[in-house]
């Protein structure tokens, strides 16, 4: 057993309101700058719909993660097909399929002299500086805007006719924020000709070198979910880094901390590293999640702690994973799912699925509560998304969702709990207050549990507080 | 990326225990320990030098606090604040309040949008400048200018195409005060009107501009009325203007119905309470036409036709009447009924046609019962003395007498408990046919219910009376076996059953039946938990007052109003200014000069764009079928009577210059204030002087100057866009349209129409808005990041600061300061051209005042049917001294009148002689000779903002205590008690910059602020027995006015929307072309607030880049459009160009245009108009509903943004064509 520390995130999709603003402070502070107009490390999708870039999970498209043929591998093939296409690379994404940036002249509103016409400004590329005609954006499907066509690319119709469900009839629609999923498994890093991508030893986070990125972008095409991006300015590429300067600082992530959903939930997850390469390797696709949860090892487990210690895994490190709303969500409570686990990459940015309108209803009342195969967003989609298809655990966990409230409904308006909807979702009534305390209450410090830094062992402390700040590379 | 230095090579050789790289994932990837310094590339982005508290001042109601940050001297970027008090450990707490709109605000700091320096039209700049070399004085080189009518008709025409140019503050300010002072003298100080809305948003920035024209004498206009976000079934049933939960309260409902108010997107900073309260077991229906956000999170979604609400809400009223009052009875409902609605209220029956209709409540004076207001006191019958009993807390009870408005049950003459009687079903003298109107899309009809009856003998013979609750179920045609037409049961196809609505709103019956028996148990079960959003989507239309009336029964019905978690919750355009008794006192000069000029939007922006000549129906097309006669009128000419028997505002007021009047008078030998009145009256009567607005396209009568600040008229707010251009300001315009063929009686028609009523345009803004562009003169306004200024909102109960991060970059200027150099500039030159003179000033009957009860019956003076009586039968008539040249030192001085006077809200006062003095210490005084010596000092937008706060009741607990006095002395209740626990309190501006604080409960609103328990509204009307301010006392839902009868709205029913096209909306030749018609909504914006925000790139480059409006895929299809093409829309009114957004969420036969999308950014031209296209109110024109405009009757009074006609456009429809190929009309 090999234990380490994650940082990682937990996404309430049942309370996501699909605002953005997680994305505003992200893309003010990293990337709105010349070179990074375009990239957004955190974006918000409409689902159904194709997404940013367009198709990005569809892997016979665009050859992401990875694939398990006798071993893993990566899908768009090892270090000797990289070395053959090492200045074309064949499966990178054109600037059309995330967009062509844009802005607009506003000076010449100010400025402009009197005209026979009312004056207005065109978009304008940022690329070329000509007048463009915008045909797609980072949110383009904006609440199924134009979804109605391009609604039959997403991958997650499988298995369902999506013509049934682009009508205004059967119309569903939810949110799905995206940043970098900061995976156990990166391909974006094993993709890398040059070593320049890392996962971060103390927290997971996994970032790209500056210094050592030479600009091959085969980590832009290895990252299956499309979350590492070029700067063309700077001819380097750039992911999100999960606020490293932030989490270090014992702070959560930007998006996080400024999610007005309050969706988010950050900790610590306790994990075994030995595991890795056989998770990622199960055999079937629906098995991935479950293999992950696997890798996750109970913080409150004695010999876990005992080993974690012994490994020199740091206390306040045990500690946070012990509060770790994640791993209450996705292990405990079985609410929370990857991302398309069938990529292969274990990630570690978590969802869990939305409740959606009741398209029909029974006398009974109970059973609803108790059914999500009558409500709008069909299984199907949902577990296509985020369990590979397997349908039992995303039910599992909406009929969960379903029972706090009936419990809870029942415990305000009898005055009498009613502990049976609980037992029939396999909860009990500890776990579903806890449950609620921590979705429905959700105070900042259960949302987010981070330990500050520790660098002792990495640094002189003693000459650094005199140092800090005094950066060369920054001079 | 800075080259690596020597240094840092050095560090990489530093050993590092314990930690190795090591590799993962197989060998593909690696776990890095070590050379790692790189990643202080993204640490030092993060660091900033300070971050400073601010807020967005931005009209949302989100009042959110957030930090901006500062690096090396730069504002980079904002993030919420997060240190609210909290709400508990049992409460979800409101921390972080923000959108993603806020987020990207620093974005405008420094962006090219930005207004930096004063500009002025060229064109009008060289005239000035010209006209200066001959005149050197400003004045009458401003009168040179703007009396050339062909100059005057250059620069008008001129507006909207470019051509501004900057010139020194000096230059700016000279030419406007030259201009004010010069209307001031030639036509009346009426005749300046001021726009901006939203106090709560920014409350300093709006008294700056509000304070400066109240001193001389200007007219503001209102907004909330004209925005249609007034719900005017709020002061219909409640006497209240809008008070609603906070957010934090949804978390206390059991039970959610989400109609027409998109949470999500409008109040995304609050929506998580409405997310979080599912898991506690809150149930949720959403009704929307369209697959809106707010959908998602609903269990239920009644897809309801856009307009047809109120069918839905009479058949859910249908049910939980008949379930819950009729078979059997809801204790808890009942008994709420019988104390806090009038629902057990007598009403007196007329015969009509062998039958009878209803018609007015029972007084008082109908049996002859001698009391005070007696005509104003209403009845009940009392079950125990089993004798009908004048109770105490009607309206009468609150005028020339104290102590018994109160909602005690009681018999006010006999001081007995008493017991109403809420049907006269089992105690009757029998059961007679009452005809009742309906109105469905084939138009109006009579129906016939049955309803017990009591006979009284009154003064005038024998009265037949029966029940509000009578009333209700005969209308609704629940079936209580004594014929009528009634319905059999609920899929009996008659009006008002679930059935019945299924036709008219798509929604299935059983769905109805099911959700409305839902809410009402939950309302049972939880005395009365059941909430109801409801916001723009429901309101904007024409009938939006009976939409919400509907609506609004269901929550009265089932007693949520007034209790934590339950009743209305409508979030729109208003946002509670809730230290609201201080800043009017500051924001009006009320410290200086009483009473203020304040103009109705509607009434005024119909007639200033001449709107009103474009009628295409007449009041008979909605009046009621038992109505008789008077309903045939052109509506302007509903809006001249109410102006005349002082129901309405009417700004310019007379033909006149009221300064002339005055001197007229005074020259004719009056000798005092009343003998200009009554020198004015006595003209009035002999039709020597006459109304304004019975002329209003008269020269004498346009207005002539206009300063909008904080407001965006025409790219936002102004409906009739094309109207405006072509009457307002005279320049190029798409309007379509022919006036209408019926004319009014009331008014003196000219021909032709002006164009070009404005002399000038003044905005003070922030960014090239479309009102700066289409400005004579654009002053560049500081941003929320650079000044002080305070923010509340009813959507959170906290008041907290604006402050500076940097000082205003470029010649920028705080609102405050702007209006202080215009304020400098006019009174030096007033010294010379107007010094101090008598003004005489109109106001209507207001609400809060005794005018409320002063017309018990409609009479109008000019036909001879009443003596013209100021204040009684005509607007009242104050004279006001105007210290012109003064009016800079009143701006910067708080005034004696707090002092002398005191301040107060809604008909209650407290003298603010302590606060005045503490004041003076904390603001310090004036030095320096002249007026306002030794007063406290009100320089800086800080200093207003202490005051605001210092003599506040909300924000000082001494003041809050002190006054109660008043209420309690009126109503006879111990009241104090309610704010005695903060007595000690007084937050500063500094205290508000430490944390957020929690308001302290005041008389001025209707529920607690407290920490143990959220704000939710008419709680202290419930708990504390204080009456709602209605004829009644209570919530109504009935109304008796004669003109609400004429229309048939004495009870809430079913209106449908107005059928736009078959009135002429589409007739416009045009070529051939597959086109569609649709019904034109515009929802608030996802990437914008109004036109704040929409155009920053950040939100253009998260949806389409520019206008867009949505429709329905199959509709798409069948004019052959694709997403992303651009589309031709249009009407009589004009022309839109936007982008076709496809898509299945949106239901057939609808257009979105999420409103407020700048004309400037990505809008082509119109082949149709052969303009650039407009704006998304280019295809509206404003509808106005007389029932609105009624007034000096009780709860239908007017009150500035608190009741009055609201300018509704939902109804309309557009035209919708395939662009092809667009031209940009660069030249």
């Amino acid at each position: 057993m090999k234990i380490k520390a994650q940082i990682a995130m937990v996404l309430n999709l049942d309370k996501c309101l699909g605002c953005h603003t997680c994305s505003i402070p992200c893309k003010n502070v990293w990337t709105n700058r010349s070179g990074a107009e375009y990239i957004w490390f955190n974006n918000v999708e409409t689902k159904p719909g194709i997404g940013y870039p367009k198709k990005w999970e569809d892997q016979a498209l665009h050859k992401g993660g990875w694939e398990m043929g006798s071993k893993l591998r990566l899908r768009a093939g090892g270090r000797p097909a990289k070395l053959l296409n090492i200045f074309h690379n064949p499966d990178l994404p054109g600037i059309d399929e995330y967009y062509e940036p844009w802005t607009y002249d506003y000076d010449k509103l100010v400025s402009s002299p009197q005209k026979k016409h009312q004056p207005s400004t065109r978009p304008k590329s940022l690329i070329s500086g000509k007048p463009l005609r915008l045909k797609w954006g980072p949110n383009w499907e904006d609440d199924l805007a134009g979804v109605s066509s391009t609604g039959s690319g997403d991958v997650n119709f499988k298995r369902l006719e999506h013509q049934i469900y682009l009508q205004f009839k059967k119309v569903f629609m939810f949110y799905l924020p995206r940043l970098c999923e900061h995976c156990l498994n990166p391909a974006c890093v094993a993709s890398c000709p040059s070593g320049a991508l890392y996962k971060r030893e103390e927290d997971g986070i996994v970032l790209v070198d500056q210094e050592r990125c030479r600009g091959w972008r085969y980590c832009v095409s290895g990252c299956p979910y499309k979350k590492v991006y070029f700067n063309w300015q700077t001819g380097r590429s750039e992911k999100c880094l999960f606020c490293y300067p932030r989490i270090e600082a014992g702070l959560t992530n930007l998006c996080a901390e400024t999610c007005v959903g309050k969706i988010r939930y950050v900790g610590v997850i306790l994990y075994d590293a030995e595991k890795i390469v056989a998770a990622a390797s199960s055999k079937e696709e629906p098995d991935l999640y479950p293999a992950q949860t696997e890798l996750f090892l109970d913080p409150n487990d004695p010999e876990v702690v005992a080993e974690a210690i012994s490994q020199g895994v740091e206390q306040s490190y045990i500690e946070a994973a012990q509060r770790s709303p994640v791993y209450k969500l996705a292990n405990d409570w079985g609410l929370a799912f990857p991302l398309h686990p069938e990529f292969r990459t274990l990630p570690m940015v978590w969802y869990v699925p939305p409740l959606s309108p009741l398209v029909k209803f029974f006398e009974d009342s109970d059973d609803d509560l108790d059914n999500p195969e009558v409500m709008r967003i069909p299984l199907t989609y949902l577990a296509n998304l985020l369990t590979a298809g397997d349908e039992e655990p995303v039910r599992l966990a909406l009929r969960r969702l379903m029972a706090l409230r009936s419990y809870m409904r029942s415990k305000r308006l009898e005055g009498e709990a009613d502990s049976g909807v609980l037992e029939k979702a396999g909860m009990t009534e500890e776990m579903a207050e806890e449950m609620y305390r921590l979705l429905a209450i959700a105070k900042y410090k259960d949302r987010f549990v981070i330990p500050t830094v520790k660098k002792e062992k990495e640094v002189n402390l003693y000459c650094e507080q005199g140092a800090a700040g005094f950066n060369p590379h920054g001079a | 990326m800075a080259k690596k230095s020597l240094l840092s090579s050095l560090r990489l050789l530093r050993p590092r225990d314990g930690c190795e790289k090591e590799a993962i994932a197989g060998g593909w990837a690696e776990i890095r320990c070590g050379e790692r310094e790189w990643e202080d590339f993204y640490r030092r982005r993060w660091q900033y030098d300070k971050k400073v508290r601010s807020t967005h001042g931005v009209n949302c109601t989100g009042s959110c606090s957030w930090d901006v940050y500062v690096k090396d001297g730069i504002i980079v970027w904002e993030t919420q604040r997060g240190d609210y008090p909290s709400c508990g450990p049992d409460l979800p707490d409101h921390e972080p309040r923000g959108c993603p709109r806020g987020a990207t605000f620093s974005w405008y700091t420094y962006s090219p949008v930005r207004l930096k320096y004063p500009l002025v039209r060229a064109v009008l700049l060289e005239m000035w400048r010209e006209s200066l070399t001959s005149q050197p004085d400003p004045v009458l080189a401003w009168q040179s200018v703007v009396e050339d009518e062909e100059k005057r008709v250059k620069y008008q025409q001129a507006r909207g195409k470019g051509g501004l140019v900057r010139v020194t503050w000096d230059e700016a300010a000279t030419l406007i005060a030259a201009s004010t002072v010069h209307t001031i003298k030639k036509y009346g100080p009426e005749r300046v009107f001021g726009f901006t809305p939203i106090p709560a948003m920014s409350m300093v920035c709006y008294s700056s501009g509000a304070r400066f024209l109240s001193l001389i004498g200007a007219s503001l206009i209102s907004f909330y009325d004209w925005y249609c976000d007034l719900p005017p079934a709020s002061p219909q049933i409640w006497g209240e203007q809008t008070d609603v939960p906070e957010s934090a309260d949804w978390y206390e409902s059991s039970y959610m119905i989400v109609w027409g108010s998109n949470l999500p997107m409008t109040r995304t900073p609050d929506a998580h309470f409405f997310t979080e309260v599912r898991y506690r077991g809150a149930k949720v229906t959403a009704v929307a036409p369209d697959y809106a956000e707010y959908v998602k999170f609903a269990d239920t979604w009644l897809p309801a036709k856009a307009g047809t609400d109120s069918a839905l809400a009479m058949a859910m009223t249908f049910v939980i009447f008949k379930e819950f009052y009729l078979d059997r009875q809801s204790e808890y409902f009942t008994s709420y009924a019988k104390a806090f609605t009038d629902l057990p209220f007598a009403v007196v029956l007329k015969p009509q046609e062998d039958q009878h209709v209803s018609e007015r409540f029972l007084r008082a004076s109908d049996l002859g019962v001698d009391q005070n207001n007696s005509q104003w006191k209403t009845l009940y019958y009392d079950v125990k003395s089993k004798s009908f009993v004048v109770p105490n807390g009607s309206i009468g009870f609150r005028w020339n007498e104290e102590g018994r408005w109160n909602l005690h049950q009681m018999d006010s003459e006999s001081g007995e408990a008493v017991d109403p009687l809420l049907s006269f079903a089992d105690e009757n003298d029998g059961w007679v046919s009452l005809r009742f109107p309906f109105f469905d899309f084939h138009g109006a009809e009579v129906r016939i219910g049955k309803v017990p009856v009591k006979k009284i003998t009154g003064d005038g013979g024998e009265i037949l009376v029966t029940t509000v609750f009578d009333l209700m179920a005969a209308n609704l045609g629940v079936d209580r076996g004594q014929g009528g037409e009634v319905a059999e049961d609920y899929d009996d196809f008659k009006p008002y059953t679930p059935a019945w609505q299924e036709s008219i709103t798509g929604v299935a019956k059983d769905d109805v039946i099911r959700v409305a028996r839902e809410f009402a148990e939950n309302a049972d079960k939880t005395k009365g938990k059941s909430m109801i959003f409801l916001g723009a989507g429901t309101n904007h239309w024409f009938h939006n007052d009976m939409t919400y009336r509907a609506i609004l029964n269901l929550t009265t019905l089932c007693g949520c109003q007034g209790v934590n978690g339950g009743g209305w919750a409508h979030y729109v355009g208003q946002e509670k200014l809730r230290p609201q008794a201080s800043w009017a006192a500051i924001a009006f000069g009320l410290d200086w000069r009483r009473p203020p000029r304040q103009q109705n939007g509607t009434s005024f922006y119909y007639f200033a764009t001449d709107q009103y000549r474009y009628e295409t129906f007449d009041a008979q097309h909605i009046a009621s079928p038992l109505a008789d006669g008077g309903t045939d009128k052109h509506l302007a000419d509903y809006n001249v009577i109410a102006a005349r028997l002082g129901w309405l505002p009417s700004y310019p007021q007379f033909n006149r210059n009221p300064l002339d009047l005055c001197r007229e008078a005074l020259e004719s030998g009056a000798s005092s204030d009343e003998e200009i009145v009554s020198y004015v009256v006595d003209k009035l009567k002999k039709g020597e002087v006459s109304f304004a607005l019975e002329d209003p396209d008269s020269p004498e009568n346009w207005p002539r100057l206009l300063f909008l600040w904080r407001a965006n008229l025409l790219g936002a707010s102004g409906k009739g866009h094309e109207y405006f251009l072509k009457h307002l300001l005279g320049t190029n315009n798409a309007v379509l349209n022919k006036e209408g063929e019926k004319k009014p009686e009331e008014i003196q028609w000219r021909d032709p129409a002006p164009e070009g009523k404005l002399d000038l345009l003044v905005t003070l803004e922030l960014r090239m808005s479309t009102s700066a562009m289409y400005s004579d003169v654009a002053l560049p306004a500081a941003s929320w990041y650079e000044m002080h200024d305070l923010s509340t909102t009813d959507l959170h109960s906290f008041i907290h600061p604006f402050n500076p991060a940097i000082d205003p970059p470029w010649e920028t200027r705080t609102n405050w300061d702007q209006f202080k150099a215009i304020a400098e500039k006019f009174s030096e030159l007033a010294a010379t051209h107007l010094g101090e003179q008598k003004d005489l000033v109109a106001t209507p009957l207001l609400h809060d005042s005794s005018g409320e009860i002063a017309q018990p019956t409609v009479k109008d003076w000019k036909k001879g049917e009443v003596e013209p009586i100021p204040g009684k039968t005509l607007p009242n008539l104050s004279v006001v001294t105007r210290d012109y040249p003064n009016t800079y030192k009143m701006m910067t001085a708080l005034g004696p009148l707090v002092e002398k006077v005191g301040i107060g809200s809604k008909g209650i006062m407290w003298k603010s002689d302590e606060e005045y003095e503490a004041l003076k210490e904390k603001l310090g005084m004036v030095a320096g000779s002249g007026i306002t010596q030794g007063m406290p000092e009100l320089k800086t937008g800080k200093q207003v903002a202490e005051a605001i706060l210092l003599l506040a009741p909300e924000t000082n607990g001494r003041t809050a205590v002190k006054a109660w006095g008043g209420l309690e002395k009126k109503t006879g209740l111990s009241l104090a008690h309610l704010s005695k626990d903060r007595e000690g309190e007084k937050m500063s501006f500094a205290d508000l910059d430490g944390r957020p604080r929690k308001i302290i409960t005041s008389p001025i609103w209707s529920g607690i602020e407290s920490e143990d328990r959220m704000y939710s509204p008419f709680v202290i009307n419930i708990e504390e027995k204080v009456p709602f301010r209605t004829l009644t006392g209570r919530a109504q839902f009935y109304q008796d006015h004669e003109w609400m009868l004429a229309f048939g709205e004495g009870l809430p029913v079913f209106r449908p929307p107005l059928d736009m096209q078959a009135l002429g909306s589409t007739e416009i030749t045009r070529g051939a072309g597959k086109e569609i018609v649709l019904n034109y909504l515009t929802p608030h914006s996802k990437w914008s607030i109004h036109s704040t925000y929409s155009d920053t790139l950040i939100m253009l480059t998260l949806f389409r880049g520019g206008e867009a409006i949505w429709i329905n895929d199959e509709d798409a299809a069948s004019i052959g459009v694709e997403d992303n093409e651009w589309l031709e829309c249009f009407n009589v009114n004009g022309v839109v160009m936007a982008k076709a957004v496809v898509s299945h969420r949106i239901p057939r036969g609808k257009a979105f245009m999420y409103h407020a999308q700048e004309r400037m950014i990505n809008t082509p031209g119109s082949k149709l108009s052969g303009m650039r296209g407009g704006t998304h109110n280019s295809v509206t024109r404003i509808l106005v509903k007389p029932t609105q405009m009624i007034g000096g009757y009780a709860q239908l009074s007017y009150g500035f943004n608190y009741y009055g006609p609201t300018g509704a456009q939902r109804d309309e429809v557009i035209v919708v064509r395939k662009a092809g190929k667009v031209d940009w009309y660069e030249d």
